[in-house]
């Protein structure tokens, strides 16, 4: 059990004494893509950041490969929303991904050459380093959701969390991302991440989690994938969206 | 020309232009971070929190020595970050306005405290209202010391962190996933923020002192992308508008030094915003101008097609 990526027991996170989830049990397997999937306010960013002790867990604990967070940092790697930073902000491409080696170096060490190769390697691997040197605010939206995945990737873990890394990307991107997740479960690496999209979420992942507040179901994708158990996750609007034409604009 | 020369000899004009050097250099640097993390009222919140501070301190000690003052403000400062860092975490009022609270609370109270002095301790007070509008004729050789090894720490600090400090100022939530204690990371910042203050005080004031943190800081990120640059253009831009409003206030009929400085910087700021090769709203404006009459030629050109068309 210990080899377990992700192994969330009774998680509870409230704020303002509202609770955003409730009692989430959640098992990932290693080696998997892994979608979280929810209503809007179903807690799928709460429950990335409480795993990563960014918002406190008024109970529950979360191990990952068998420790606490805190002590396997060096294994996670993290995609936050694009729309979580500043994107003005006075800094290269290559100087983003290259924050991604931070947390190996540590304190007051700064990144030198052998940092600098490692995040042009990850810029190449999401066909970005030929932008490199561009300041982030003069990249797209895809462009700039590129970056932030070739910084996790020089994070270098064995479990990405990321946070609706398919959220407002162009065709291109969309593509360079699936690549990507198919890489890195080649090399057994295992992903989690908040999606939204109910139609492409069968398509591009094979592990899924229905989250609403609590862990509705969660599985491999073919098992799990059941318009009973999305009803039951959306709570019976589900049926409605299917069928009003409106309903690829709302996923 | 006779005033660049008596910089060097004049020992009142050396340790102006030194001191407000110092400052420009240290509230330029720091402010850059403030002002990237959208903290730039942090800086006016901290300043007008040192007001009572210096009055406590003269009242508790009853000596008017800069470095007694400058501690009070200081310590007065830092309560004032603890003070807004607890009314956001622990209530549902929002940073602005946990700083907007600070402000005026602390230097209503260091009004009244000052009033109180003038009241009650007639002869010796004359000096603290100089701490208002700041008064650089007034700096001595000890001055630019405590304000140089203040200053040195403070820069060493940022140098020292400098990855640490870039990485919470862009993505907070990302350097806390990577184990960085962000929470002492902005206390630390917080604190070197207080220290930029404290230097300025007697030169700028406390009512001013903000504009020396924000205004290098948005003039220099006008004229480059990256971080580094940024904060050595700052420090420069601090330096030259405190070394010129400084002289000029000193040299000239007593014009009180931290409205000449602030002055000289709006100058700098306002050229910067204008003129500034990528960013510069004139070559903004140029372009759009442009852009307009290129459409407004291409709709008749493709109005003549048509007509010739049908």
């Amino acid at each position: 059990m210990s080899t377990l990526p992700l192994k969330i027991n009774d998680l509870t996170v409230a704020y303002h004494e509202q609770p955003v989830l409730w009692d989430v049990d959640l098992s990932i397997p290693a080696g998997v893509l892994a979608a979280i999937v929810g209503p809007n306010g179903a807690g799928k960013s709460t429950l990335i950041k409480a795993t990563l002790g960014l918002v406190p867990a008024a109970a529950g604990s979360v191990e990952i490969f068998g420790q606490p967070y805190a002590q396997q940092r060096k294994l996670v790697g993290y995609v936050p929303q694009r729309s979580s930073v500043d994107w003005d902000f006075p800094t290269s491409a290559l100087d983003v991904v290259m924050m991604g080696t931070y947390g190996q170096l540590g304190w007051v060490r700064r990144p030198g050459r052998a940092q600098r190769e490692l995040a042009l390697h990850c810029l190449e691997q999401v066909s970005m380093a030929d932008f490199a040197q561009r300041q982030i605010s003069q990249l797209s939206g895809g462009q700039q959701q590129r970056v932030f995945l070739a910084r996790a990737l020089a994070q270098n873990a064995q479990l990405y969390l990321m946070d609706e890394p398919f959220v407002g990307v162009d065709a291109t991107t969309e593509r360079a991302i699936i690549d990507l997740l198919h890489n890195l479960r080649a090399q057994g690496k295992t992903v989690v991440c908040v999606h939204h999209d109910l139609e492409s979420a069968p398509e591009y992942f094979d592990w899924v989690v229905l989250l609403n507040v609590r862990t509705i179901e969660a599985g491999p994708m073919a098992a799990v994938w059941t318009p009973e158990n999305l009803a039951r996750t959306y709570g019976g609007r589900f049926h409605t969206l299917q069928r009003s034409p409106a309903a690829e604009v709302v996923g | 020309m006779k005033l660049l020369l008596e910089l060097f000899t004049d020992y009142t004009l050396r340790n102006v232009a030194l001191g407000a050097a110092l400052l420009g250099i240290v509230s330029g640097v720091l402010g850059c971070f403030a002002v990237l993390r959208r903290q730039g009222l942090l800086g006016d919140a901290l300043s007008h929190a040192a007001l009572p501070g210096i009055c406590v301190a003269f009242v508790l000690t009853g000596s008017k020595a800069p470095l007694v003052l400058l501690a009070g403000a200081g310590l007065a400062g830092w309560v004032g970050t603890l003070l807004i860092n607890r009314i956001v975490r622990d209530t549902r009022i929002s940073e602005d306005s946990a700083l907007g609270i600070v402000l005026s609370t602390f230097f209503g109270l260091g009004i009244v405290l000052l009033t109180w002095i003038s009241k009650h301790n007639n002869a010796n007070q004359a000096g603290l209202d100089r701490y208002l509008f700041g008064q650089a004729a007034t700096l001595v050789a000890s001055n630019v010391v405590t304000m140089a090894v203040l200053g040195g720490v403070a820069l060493l600090v940022v140098l020292l962190l400098y990855k640490e400090f870039k990485l919470l100022t862009f993505d907070p939530a990302f350097a806390a996933s990577l184990g960085f204690n962000t929470n002492r990371l902005s206390i630390g910042l917080t604190t070197l923020i207080v220290v930029a203050v404290v230097i300025g005080l007697q030169t700028v004031g406390v009512v001013l002192m903000a504009a020396m943190l924000i205004g290098p800081a948005v003039a220099a990120r006008q004229w480059t992308n990256r971080l580094s640059m940024m904060i050595a253009l700052a420090g420069l831009i601090g330096a030259l508008a405190g070394v010129s409003g400084a002289l000029i206030s000193v040299s000239d009929h007593h014009l009180p030094t931290g409205p000449m400085i602030i002055l000289s910087l709006t100058v700098l700021v306002l050229v910067s915003l204008f003129f500034a090769p990528a960013r510069g709203l004139a070559w903004a404006w140029l372009r759009q101008r442009r852009q307009r009459r290129a459409m407004r030629a291409g709709r008749w050109q493709s109005k003549l097609k048509q007509g010739g068309q049908s």
